[in-house]
């Protein structure tokens, strides 16, 4: 009888362990959010080829920028919160790229995901405010807000209205390679580390 | 079991489950819990019925405790919350292994687990809590993608709240029924 027992023990803790590592991608994250940020490290992601609009009006598609890497953030002009964090390092990033022009070309590129009151005035205001000088970095909103489910899927990005007139979402910076495809996720104050990642 | 058909037919109902799941003190500290429940309840004729040890497989209780720390450790993570409430699959799963897998092996082990057993376990759940309760408080990061950030400071408020409660109960229990059997 107590043989059985232990057998069955032993089984309960291999089958335990087989599963909570397969749950926490091999004992390595337990957020939705690190297991995402694993994923794209390990194997880059291609994005949705969304058109956006800058702060000068100008449409683009997101193929478009392909060609050199892309630093890129999401946020929302009336943000009381994170979004000043990642505003200010990318502040700082755009200054040093402006001071290296020899270096890798880098560009910058912050997105609204609240195309309904960041409309095209809101966005070139927003730019003014935080130094954003349309060349190395751009602030844009979709061009069709049907495409913004895409794009934040693309990205990982989580955006939910927090019933303040505000929104509850996550805050990354996200390094988008030459080659258009999302490669890797940093926190929002790893802005230097993104760049180092980049050789700038 | 009757109760425990009930309990579970009242909690698959899908506009109960969305109420429950729309904050995460609902998901996690009463949907789940809830759910073991449920188990527990169904699977008590066969811990009556002195079946309890399921022909020396579960003997003193503890394979049966393990099967249910681990599935209470996996149901735990912020991902598998999160996957719940976008995956209808992991959904399926959640309302299928919390009760088979938590619910119904603790009912079955708890009888069979020495006293000291049962007394180390509460313990160390009430610790537990206390220690999950501060970190949710306290975490500068939302863990779960679906859930917002004030929710997650309540959830360790009433984490921290079930930690005393557990603590209160087990002081006043040693001191008012030391001769009983319960643990």
């Amino acid at each position: 009888m107590r043989l059985r027992a232990l057998f069955a023990a032993l089984a309960a803790v291999a089958f335990g362990l087989a599963v909570l590592g397969a749950v926490t991608d091999g004992f390595q994250v337990v957020t939705t959010e690190g297991a995402w940020r694993l994923a794209v490290a390990e194997r880059p992601r291609p994005l949705p080829d969304v058109t956006l609009v800058d702060q000068s009006g100008r449409a683009f598609r997101l193929s478009a920028l392909r060609g050199t890497p892309v630093l890129v953030e999401f946020f929302y002009t009336t943000c009381p919160t994170i979004c000043g964090l990642l505003a200010s390092q990318f502040q700082a990033l755009a200054d040093h790229l402006v001071e290296r022009p020899s270096g890798r070309a880098i560009s910058l590129l912050s997105v609204s995901f609240d195309p309904a009151r960041d409309t095209a005035a809101e966005l070139a205001g927003y730019a003014v405010r935080v130094g954003a000088d349309g060349q190395i970095w751009r602030i844009a909103r979709v061009a069709e807000p049907d495409e913004l489910p895409a794009l934040l899927g693309g990205f990982g990005v989580v955006a939910l209205p927090d019933g303040a007139a505000g929104f509850a979402h996550n805050a990354a910076i996200y390094l988008v390679e030459a080659d258009g495809r999302l490669a890797r996720i940093y926190d929002p104050d790893q802005g230097a580390e993104a760049l180092a990642a980049l050789g700038g | 079991m009757i109760a425990g058909l009930l309990l579970y037919v009242v909690l698959v109902l899908p506009p109960i489950a969305a109420w429950l799941e729309g904050r995460m003190t609902g998901h996690m500290l009463v949907q789940i819990p809830l759910l073991a429940i449920a188990g527990g309840l169904i699977a008590r004729p066969v811990a009556r019925a002195g079946r309890a040890e399921l022909a020396g497989f579960n003997a003193g209780g503890i394979p049966g405790l393990l099967i249910a720390v681990f599935a209470v450790v996996v149901w735990m993570l912020p991902r598998m919350l999160d996957a719940a409430l976008s995956s209808p699959l992991v959904e399926a799963a959640k309302f299928t292994t919390v009760p088979l897998l938590i619910g119904a092996p603790l009912a079955l082990s708890w009888p069979l687990l020495p006293p000291v057993a049962r007394g180390f376990i509460w313990a160390n759940l009430s610790s537990h809590a206390a220690v999950l309760g501060w970190l949710y408080s306290v975490a500068p990061n939302r863990l779960c993608t679906r859930y917002l950030f004030d929710q997650q400071a309540v959830l360790g408020a009433v984490l921290l709240v079930v930690a005393l409660a557990m603590l209160f109960g087990l002081a006043a229990y040693a001191i008012a029924a030391p001769k009983l059997n319960f643990f």
